[in-house]
């Protein structure tokens, strides 16, 4: 298995490690006993554009890279465009990943989108309507393709 | 100040100057096919046979007179490594007449793939395997033994020590419990070998695996030492070089620099490892002092001499290894990550630790090269990475790990 130079940067250098204090938006994907745990915390203005984000990711090489290449990706875009942000542009940017490492783009993907849906439902919205899913991965049992199991 | 510690020595160690030239001649000058009549043949095939004897005065084996040849001991089968010795121990036995026709075979849970995989395999087709348990220092239950031999016992296989706890097992009193069924003991030695004293009469050893790499020899050649009067279905069909039992030109270079390896590493065997110990040592409690919410794996006294194994809480051990690298060091992990499976290492399963804790294992293995300088930077580089990636963790909060809260919370799985 090998990483990429992009993976390994992004990796040695994370981009928008850490929390937001005052975030409107907070997911949070994964679990622990598999070994990938990643949190996104988002701040988004009045006119819907993410201004910032951070997140901290419990998991390899390729959680963490993929994590800070998906923030670094949406951060500036407005809720509209990261929405469209799928788990396989973030690998491509990252200029690929090994095919066991694809579930790691696709909990960056999930991770971003459930700290959207955390913003939607903060600001009174049902994100359903909005993301097609509530975007609770806890307790869905929808299969991605991507998923490398 | 940046520095290249090599601290993986379980994994493959560097081929030390005496094995590298007693090897050299080999294979530039006498490059003779050791099956061939002329002078260079001959030549090779008596310093193969001088190799054999070799490796057999260092196991302490009986080396019964070799009808073929009369100085080369027949015990002592050259290998293609550790992985082939087991292969060719465990389904040659279980296939070959010395099992009588018996169909049980017990192993423990912590083998290393060669010897499990190879038990799958034997399951498949019919016959009966028995995997023990271990306790959380990962020493195999010798009551549970006990309770499954029976009169259909074969064959036991128990590692001499673990690669991956470094946990060393009793192979004195296995040894008389396979015994005392009529089944054979065979003990996968590839991580033992040049660390700790082995003496397979003394032990009761019927058969041995063992791998060159691991005490400073080349890479790609071991040894399965088998008892006289152990009959074996072959691995390898062919020639009829190693006695049938694994066809195939010798490598002879390969062999001369096991035996040089070998000797050096079992003739200095107390002082080489009464130092690596002490190193040892020093990085376990080091680490274990400087590193909170740090769990040491492995016996505690009765392990190699090398072997500091660790899980740390909150972190995952690819990214460990990555950032170790980064800063020089070589070091190894059973993550789920690293084996490119969903389950970390069945070795730290099977000691008892929880999925969500064995994710953030560190196994660093020193060796005679390494310093004390070594350790030092070990210390506080393991530290620091540990510390850098915690700080990324969403389940290390205010200086602790959140765990249970993360497992509780997504229960599903």
């Amino acid at each position: 298995m090998q990483y990429s130079e992009k993976v390994l940067d992004h990796f040695t250098h994370p981009r928008n490690v850490g929390e937001i204090e005052d975030a409107n938006g907070v997911g949070e994907v994964g679990n622990a006993k598999c070994g990938d745990i990643m949190k996104i915390y988002l701040k988004v203005s009045d006119d819907g554009v993410i201004e910032d984000v951070k997140f901290k990711t419990f998991g390899c090489g390729a959680a963490i890279a993929t994590s800070s290449m998906a923030t670094e990706m949406v951060k500036g875009k407005t809720l509209e465009e990261a929405l469209k942000l799928t788990n396989k542009a973030v690998a491509e940017a990252l200029d690929g990943l090994p095919p066991v490492k694809m579930h790691c783009s696709v909990l960056a993907e999930e991770a971003l989108r459930s700290a959207i849906a955390d913003y939607y439902k903060r600001m009174g919205k049902d994100p359903a309507e909005i993301l097609g899913c509530s975007m609770d991965c806890a307790a869905c049992h929808h299969e991605h393709d991507e998923h490398a199991h | 100040m940046k520095r290249f510690v090599y601290a993986d020595n379980a994994a493959t160690t560097p081929l030390s100057e005496t094995a590298f030239n007693a090897m050299k001649p080999w294979l530039t000058e006498f490059y003779g096919n050791p099956s061939s009549l002329y002078r260079i043949g001959r030549e090779a095939k008596m310093a193969l046979n001088e190799a054999r004897t070799t490796v057999g005065k260092c196991l302490n084996a009986a080396m019964p007179v070799n009808e073929a040849n009369d100085y080369a001991p027949g015990e002592i089968i050259f290998t293609g490594g550790g992985s082939q010795a087991d292969n060719l121990a465990i389904r040659g036995f279980m296939h070959g007449p010395t099992a009588k026709g018996r169909k049980h075979l017990i192993t423990s849970k912590i083998e290393h793939h060669a010897v499990l995989y190879t038990c799958e395999a034997l399951e498949k087709e019919g016959f009966r395997v028995t995997y023990l348990d271990v306790d959380k220092y990962g020493r195999v239950d010798l009551e549970q033994l006990k309770n499954e031999l029976s009169e259909d016992t074969a064959l036991v296989s128990i590692m001499a020590a673990n690669n991956e706890i470094g946990t060393i097992q009793p192979l004195k009193e296995i040894a008389a419990l396979a015994h005392s069924v009529g089944a054979k003991f065979h003990t996968d030695a590839v991580q033992a070998v040049g660390h700790m004293h082995i003496d397979v009469q003394e032990m009761g050893i019927d058969m041995l695996s063992l791998s060159a790499h691991k005490f400073r020899g080349p890479r790609g050649v071991g040894v399965l030492y088998v008892k006289k009067g152990i009959a074996l279905e072959p691995l390898v069909y062919g020639g009829g070089q190693e006695r049938g039992l694994c066809s195939g030109t010798e490598n002879t270079a390969g062999c001369i620099g096991l035996a040089a390896a070998m000797q050096e590493a079992v003739e200095g065997l107390d002082e080489k490892m009464g130092y690596v110990k002490r190193l040892t040592d020093k990085l376990v409690k080091g680490v274990m002092d400087k590193v909170p919410y740090t769990h040491f794996t492995g016996d505690p006294e009765n392990r190699l001499p090398g072997t500091a194994s660790f899980v740390f809480e909150a972190i995952e051990g690819e990214g460990l290894i990555l950032m170790l690298d980064n800063m020089g060091i070589c070091g190894s992990t059973g993550s789920a990550c690293s084996t490119g499976s969903l389950d970390p290492s069945h070795v730290l399963m099977a000691i008892g630790l929880p999925h969500e804790i064995a994710h953030g294992s560190l196994r660093l293995t020193l060796g005679e090269q390494n310093t004390e300088e070594d350790v030092d930077y070990l210390i506080e580089t393991v530290a620091q990475v540990v510390s850098t990636l915690r700080s990324m963790s969403p389940v290390w909060e205010n200086g602790k790990p959140n765990l249970t809260a993360a497992s509780e919370l997504h229960e599903h799985h």
